[in-house]
């Protein structure tokens, strides 16, 4: 682990054995990964190599062995640290009666929502809004009336407020097309450079890795791999995952 | 009680409301209607209409437990095998094995099941048959205060634990990462719709205690756009269609429940109906 003092540094996470294992089988093996703050690790691996598990159990969502600690520019342990969730594909009703702005001020604040919003928060969802190039006529929308691009930018926004100490991007591939899928990474690059959050991102592309990441980590059960991303796309082990021709991403850089 | 009996005397000068049972129909009707619209939201929302239709069939082996202990008070020992039926449940359902409507439905019939057998074993099933379809108009005035007590309840859970309840019901995912505790969340969920169930199935019958739970909000779906409308109108059709169906109940001479439901059953198809005209119209 490179040791990190930038004063505009805000936080890292270290994930330290983290082991899954579910009915007797074992999911994930003794994960390390240490994220710091403005990187972006790109967390690739064959489908079933226990991405998403990582994931949850980052969020929480299943139980796990080992640690994870976040830390803040200090090196001080956060105990309660907030993580913004972007999933690839949210599995919500679609008929369900929740406008934009339910959704932001839900996440915002503990006055419920089904009381009229005061116009300062109104006014901060807007704002939330801007920050991912949203406008801000979308507030009124019901959720299940969005595009699949608005969708992403509006549970972006969802994610980055309060700032989250861990930002975790499912890469949204089903519900957009390929210049969405541009500006989306480009939106969170910016982001990342502007807020200077530790991002993990789950990637089924590696031409988007090789672009946007900062570092990559290849998963199958455990970290078979883990370092600079032009180093781990170039290595034996994912091109053989991957079914990759030698040399790729060394002389064209391009399409995985 | 007198001084709201005389109160509603003159607010009310009709016949149907002279007698003391009617009145207190209407006050018990006047605040079961808000509780189950504002509960209905969330049981709808978060796909649990299968649940509380489970926890319904299942106050049956908690009256016949009751009957076994030798207990008065029904109410007790239906409360305390709800709440155990609603954990297990929940428990079954987190081991993540079998789907969710196969799971509840499982238990749904067990519960009935077990409940006939055991009521017919120790006290003759006909004896506690009323519980079916249940009677608004026995309900006593100290039984208005409980529902009063509830709603409060319900209404300050709604305050504090609304915003988490929607983004549960949104996708669980998404709640973890904002620190919510989902599981705490939607147990303590599971628990509300278990007590207000039970507390309920005396004058509102298994048989029908869903749908007044589930159609007001199902129909404020039909029409609302945000969560507030949302709530605004699941009470708002709750309580048109209460307090009409006990009226209409008393001159027709039909069961005040099924009166309630067959009107909430309209207001859904003419909503239904009104939606989706709308929705052609903004089209």
């Amino acid at each position: 682990m490179n040791p990190v003092s930038h004063e505009h540094c805000r936080c890292s996470v270290e994930i330290q054995n983290l082991t899954v294992k579910k009915h007797g089988s074992v999911i994930l093996q003794d994960i390390n990964l240490s994220v710091h703050h403005a990187q972006i690790l790109a967390l690739i691996g064959r489908n079933g190599a226990g991405k998403s598990t990582l994931l949850k159990a980052l969020l929480g969502r299943i139980p796990c062995e080992g640690t994870v600690l976040y830390r803040d520019h200090e090196g001080k342990v956060i105990s309660n640290p907030h993580i913004g969730y972007v999933p690839q594909h949210l599995s919500f009703d679609r008929s369900a009666p929740v406008t934009v702005c339910d959704l932001l001020c839900a996440g915002l604040q503990r006055r419920p929502v089904w009381l009229r919003p005061k116009k300062a928060m109104r006014e901060k969802a807007a704002a939330m809004l801007h920050t991912v190039g949203a406008r801000d006529f979308l507030l009124s929308q019901r959720l299940g009336n969005l595009s699949g691009g608005e969708l992403q930018r509006v549970l972006l926004a969802f994610a980055l407020e309060p700032m989250p100490d861990l930002l975790l991007l499912d890469e949204p591939v089903s519900a957009m097309d390929r210049p969405g899928i541009r500006q989306f990474y480009e939106l969170v690059t910016s982001l990342r450079e502007e807020y200077h959050m530790p991002v993990i991102l789950v990637s089924h592309d590696l031409s988007h890795v090789q672009k946007y990441a900062s570092r990559v980590a290849l998963l199958d059960q455990t970290i078979l791999l883990e370092g600079e991303t032009e180093e781990v796309l170039c290595s034996e082990e994912v091109r053989e995952t991957f079914g990759l021709p030698a040399g790729l991403f060394r002389e064209k850089g391009g399409e995985a | 009680m007198d001084i709201l009996y005389s109160v509603l005397d003159t607010l009310l000068p009709f016949d149907w409301a002279e007698y003391a049972f009617m009145k207190n129909a209407l006050l018990a009707v006047w605040l079961i209607t808000p509780l189950f619209g504002l509960v209905g939201t969330v049981v709808v929302s978060n796909r649990m209409s299968f649940f509380s239709d489970a926890l319904g069939h299942c106050a049956l082996t908690g009256i016949a437990v009751g009957v076994m202990m030798g207990i008065d008070n029904y109410m007790i020992s239906m409360l305390g095998f709800a709440l155990l039926f609603a954990l297990l449940i929940s428990a079954v359902l987190e081991t993540g094995t079998s789907s969710s409507d196969t799971v509840i439905g499982v238990f749904s019939s067990t519960g009935m099941a077990l409940g006939i057998v055991l009521l017919s074993a120790f006290g003759g099933f006909s004896k506690y048959s009323s519980y079916l379809v249940g009677d608004i108009l026995t309900v006593q005035p100290e039984e208005i205060l409980l529902l009063f007590l509830l709603l409060l309840a319900v209404i300050l859970l709604w305050i504090f634990f609304y915003n988490p309840l929607l983004l549960t019901g949104l996708n669980e995912d998404l709640a973890a990462g904002k620190n919510i505790r989902v599981r705490f969340v939607s147990r303590l969920f599971s628990v509300v719709v278990a007590v207000i169930v039970t507390v309920s199935i005396k004058w509102v019958g298994i048989l029908i205690i869903n749908s007044l739970l589930v159609l007001p909000a199902a129909t404020a779906r039909n029409v609302a756009r945000s969560s507030r409308s949302y709530l605004f109108f699941s009470v708002l059709f709750s309580m048109v269609a209460g307090i009409s169906g006990l009226i209409l109940s008393y001159y027709l001479g039909t069961s005040a429940g099924g009166t309630i439901v067959l009107i909430s059953a309209l207001l859904f198809f003419l909503s239904w109906i009104g939606g989706k005209w709308a929705g052609r119209a903004r089209r």
